[in-house]
């Protein structure tokens, strides 16, 4: 480990200000710490923004909530309004890492975690998403988990979160300070597809620091599920994060997101439109699971995530028609 | 039901672990691994490394200082250029602090000459020979009668190819070695291993000492499963380290260093071959294994052993094939040999259930024998056949279906898989101690090795019955190079062996007693060399059951397992309490196998990729919901004075089999490749 300056922000303005060249925001550290010890993330300048006065959720009244970026993982998941108005969020975050790690991590930093692709953690290899340019051993090496959706020549990494694909099927928004101030950017487009700069996993500036996230309210039944070779503490294989509302067997609204398929939390646009106003069937959920995994490209080991996903999302959407 | 007795230490943090002595005025080393998959080193640049504040030395092939007869290529640290596996330790540095040294680590700067790395293990690998024995010393191939025409003959064939990947034991704590040269030329080593006794022989060898020099000191080890059974490169860079630096030096490897310098599994290739009459009594057996070794030594693990055990057949054949490809040498882990063999074979001998139309365990019971096949032994004891009947009543086998993928619940197929078990009951000979002491206690030393077995306290529980004597007035020491010398803690020897030197040096103690105890005590010593020489010939195995039940999803692949129960038949139960757990830890790690461990070759680079806990995945608490293991009495006279065998890995044996067999089950799909996960379920639900 090289050294490092620790310093802890008293405000997000001073956390901008210390944030210069080679800093880099420690939130719970149960990702970043990691990356350090094994020479993938090299910051010159810890700037702690756990600490800052972004620890509450507060519910408003268009049933809507606001989670400050500070909040730890297990409390979001404990929150009583969490549980009751947005179930799914609570849901995807407790199929998450472990109790330790939960309770550690925050909800801002869970948005930006790092890939677990194991060429991106071992620096003795090349990886174009730590050193760009170097090259992608993934695609021929070992990928069984990695993208089939959306990924590139450069990189078929996937992102590891379940929180940010429940937030993703919300439609949720994400609150930044930045050097011109304050934005909402919406989460369709804070997490990025790879192209040919999967060193940029988001769309951040140098120095925005995420002090909220925005996530409106559900209405429907909803809820998530993870898929995995054991049955907890391990990464999605797939995932899905999936609301739906039916009115005299027809679909009124759906949200779909899926998690372990792309380098972003996947919204199912296709699907979705594929269900709205159709018949709540498997045979419409079926259309619409296929109409979304049209654009699949699975790689040698991981075509396997293509019927997973299919079945995933026609089994989900068909218990939440049956509960509705 | 005895309670483990260093519990309390334990859990409190006061049973010092190998790194967590307090030596004064400790340096830390940190290893470099070569970064390419073969080849030489040409040149080692220091200059940048050294220049760090704090550095105190760096070790390379460009200065290290040559050892003496060094029995192990892998303890054969910077000794050549020659880099034989892609993470292989090529070089050291020795640092103020922990930090220092690993960050001068990434600055050695080493030039290669770099070669293509040959790594994937395969059945038409020109490279494959017949070893002259397999692991310990089985011979590599057995043959009787004439198993290719008889198995052509059978009405009933079953001729199946299973393979079983990589896997690494990962023990909680990891190799660790405080080394500290004292200033008479001897050297002392905090260590985590399965036996001081081997560390101190092995690490003298290769620093040109006595014996005597070398003390090894390690009461508490956090876990082996035979990786620990022979010193490591730890051992050996600690000490080099500490003699450069003139000071103490502390190593633990990384977790991400251990998976090429620690050992693991070797993945195998299997073919099985079992020709049956109609009503499922075997004709033939035909079991040829492939496997790898490294280019540093041969490790040929014994795969088909088993098969020489299980079941009688009048024409039989096992072979073993080896290739020497570019990896780390893999070796010892829980129960070499019989887990991937008997993983093989009890998942064929469903098949052949299947083919049959004959229930598995009646198939099993029509197979039975009480002459070892192999060797025409007479067994011991042997209660397979009453493992399984226990097990068939208490796991409910009577209330399940014949024909497999018929029980759904919503979306869940279940099924329930049975297994059998087998691991022979090995004895090595050994020494101990036993004082008794003036104030009434009594003392028993043994160089013995808990690794957290609960070895200690089943000795406590020997010593203390054959003195007849309270548990509490009875102490057992171990751990330690100084005390009598003790085989390791491995092929589920342990106590077996040790307790038998135990009994017998308790035994010469009461002998020596007669009324009161003088002030120096009374000591007694026993070695159990001449009585092993002087046993009958048996052949001398436990056997088990065991039974899982899995549900299914049908829609994503994913398997869970509900149930499991093993039943298991190996002699006299010492201790019921840490026996129980030994039990269901090797069934844990059998689940384990069956359906997550993998470890991942990378061919382009030639490396194990899944180097952390994360990546290679183990059994979480949620894997394990409901599982229990029996014992059936069983009482052999042939075996030792405790009449026990070992209980240490038979746990493991059969344990994936029967999860797999479960699935086939639940589900009417044969995986043949470990493990069996959504990917390789789906493509056929």
């Amino acid at each position: 480990m090289r050294p490092f300056a620790y310093e802890r922000a008293t405000s997000a303005e001073d956390a901008l200000e210390r944030h210069n060249d080679g800093a880099v925001y420690l939130g719970g550290g149960t990702n970043l710490v990691d990356l350090m010890r094994l020479g993938v993330e090299e910051p010159s300048r810890l700037v702690d923004v756990a600490h800052l006065p972004y620890d509450r959720i507060e519910l408003r009244p268009d049933g809507s909530l606001v989670i400050g970026a500070a909040v730890s993982n297990s409390a979001l998941a404990a929150d009583r309004t969490v549980r009751e108005g947005h179930p799914l969020l609570a849901q995807a975050v407790l199929a998450g890492a472990s109790g330790q790690i939960r309770n550690l991590a925050t909800v801002g930093g869970n948005l930006l975690q790092r890939t677990r692709c194991s060429y991106f953690q071992d620096t003795s290899k090349p990886c174009n998403k730590r050193d760009p340019g170097s090259g992608c051993p993934a695609r021929e090496g070992e990928h069984h988990n990695l993208a089939i959706l959306g990924h590139s020549e450069a990189c078929v990494a996937t992102h590891p979160s379940d929180m940010a694909v429940a937030l993703a099927a919300l439609g949720a928004s994400i609150r930044v300070q930045g050097r011109d101030g304050e934005r909402t950017i919406p989460i369709e487009d804070f997490h990025r597809l790879p192209d040919n700069e999967p060193e940029r996993d988001t769309t951040l500036e140098p120095g925005d620091l995420i002090t909220a996230v925005e996530v409106p309210p559900v209405g429907m039944p909803s809820r998530y599920r993870k898929v995995r070779e054991r049955a907890s503490f391990a990464f999605a294989l797939v995932s899905i994060a999936a609301a739906l509302d039916v009115d005299d067997g027809q679909v009124r609204d759906v949200r779909l997101a899926l998690g372990g398929v792309a380098h972003k939390p996947w919204r199912a646009w296709r699907a979705e439109e594929v269900l709205r106003g159709a018949q709540a069937t498997e045979e419409s959920f079926l259309r619409a699971a296929e109409a979304e995994l049209e654009a699949a490209e699975p790689l040698r080991d991981n075509a396997y995530k293509v019927p997973l996903a299919r079945n995933l999302i026609v089994r989900t959407l068909m218990e939440l028609g049956e509960g509705s | 039901m005895t309670d483990r007795l260093e519990s309390r230490e334990k859990v409190t943090g006061a049973a010092k672990y190998a790194f967590e002595y307090a030596v004064e005025n400790a340096a830390y080393a940190a290893a470099v691994q070569a970064s390419v998959g073969k080849g030489q080193v040409r040149s080692v640049d220091t200059e940048a490394a050294l220049r760090l504040p704090g550095v105190l030395a760096v070790l390379s092939c460009e200065n290290a200082p040559n050892l003496g007869d060094v029995p192990d290529g892998e303890l054969a640290l910077f000794q050549s250029r020659t880099v034989s596996y892609r993470g292989q330790f090529v070089a050291a540095v020795v640092g103020e602090t922990l930090e220092t040294a690993r960050e001068a680590a990434r600055l050695v700067r080493i030039e290669y000459a770099e070669e293509e790395p040959d790594v994937r293990l395969r059945t038409d690998h020109p490279g494959l020979y017949k070893p002259d024995k397999v692991n310990p010393v089985f011979p590599s191939d057995t043959e009787q009668g004439k198993p290719e025409d008889a198995f052509r003959d059978s009405p009933l064939q079953v001729d199946v190819t299973y393979t079983t990947p990589a896997e690494h034991n990962n023990p909680m704590e990891p190799h660790t070695t405080i080394a500290q040269w004292n200033g008479d030329e001897t050297l002392t080593l905090y260590d985590s291993n399965q036996g001081a006794s081997t560390v101190q022989s092995t690490i003298a060898q290769v620093f040109d000492l006595d014996p005597t020099q070398v003390h090894v000191v390690s009461p508490h080890v956090g876990g082996g499963f035979g990786s620990k059974g022979t010193p490591r490169p730890n051992v050996v860079l600690a000490a080099m380290a500490a003699r450069a630096a003139g000071r103490p030096v502390k190593f633990a490897v990384p977790r991400q260093q251990m998976v090429a310098t620690t050992g693991y599994r070797t993945p195998t290739i299997q073919r099985l071959r079992l020709g049956a009459d109609a009503d499922g009594r075997l004709n033939a057996i035909l079991h040829e294994v492939s496997e790898q070794t490294s280019t540093v030594k041969e490790f040929a693990e014994q795969t088909a052993t088993p098969t020489r055990v299980l079941y009688k057949a009048p024409h039989r054949r096992t072979s073993h094939r080896v290739v020497a490809l570019d990896v780390p040498t893999p070796s010892w882990m829980r129960a070499p040999g019989e887990t991937p063999g008997v993983y093989a074979l009890e998942s064929a001998m469903d098949e052949l259930a299947v083919a049959a139309g004959i229930d598995p365990i009646e198939l099993r019971i029509r197979n039975d024998t009480d002459h070892e096949p192999g060797s025409g032994l007479p067994f011991s004891s042997r209660n397979l056949v009453a493992c399984l009947r226990e097990g068939a009543d208490r796991f409910g086998w009577a209330g399940r279906a014949p024909e497999p993928g018929v029980h759904w619940e919503g979306r869940k197929l279940v099924g329930m898989g049975v297994a059998s078990s087998t691991y022979p009951a090995y004895q090595r000979p050994n020494k101990a101690m036993a004082r008794a002491e003036h104030d009434g206690t009594f003392t028993v030393r043994i160089a013995a090795a808990d690794i957290g077995t609960g070895a200690r306290t089943a000795l406590a529980l020997i010593a203390a019955e054959t003195l007849k004597e309270d548990l509490g007035n009875v102490k057992v020491e171990i751990g330690d190079s100084a005390f009598p010398r003790a085989s390791v803690a491995g092929g589920s020897a342990g106590t077996a062996s040790w307790g038998t030197a135990v009994v017998r040096a308790c035994e010469a103690l009461r002998g020596k007693m007669n009324g009161a105890v003088p002030p120096e005590g009374i000591e007694a010593s026993a070695d159990t060399g001449d009585e092993l020489k002087a046993r009958d010939e048996y052949a001398r195995h436990a056997f088990g059951a065991q039974f899982a039940e899995v549900e299914v999803d049908a829609d994503t692949g994913e398997v869970r397992v509900r149930r499991m129960l093993g039943v298991f038949a190996a002699g006299r139960i010492i201790n019921p309490k840490t026996a129980r757990s030994q039990f269901i830890g090797g069934m844990t790690m059998g689940v384990g196998m069956a359906l997550m461990e993998e470890s991942v070759m990378d061919t382009e680079f030639g490396d194990y990729l899944n180097r952390d806990l994360a990546q290679y995945h183990v059994p979480a608490c949620a894997d394990v919901r409901d599982i229990d293991a029996v014992w059936v009495e069983e009482s052999d006279p042939h075996l030792n004075p405790m009449g026990s065998k070992g209980i240490g890995e038979i746990g493991i044996v059969g344990a994936a089999a029967a999860v797999g067999n479960a699935v086939h089950h639940a589900t009417g799909i044969r995986v043949r490749d470990l493990p069996i996960t959504p990917a390789r379920l789906l493509t056929a639900l």
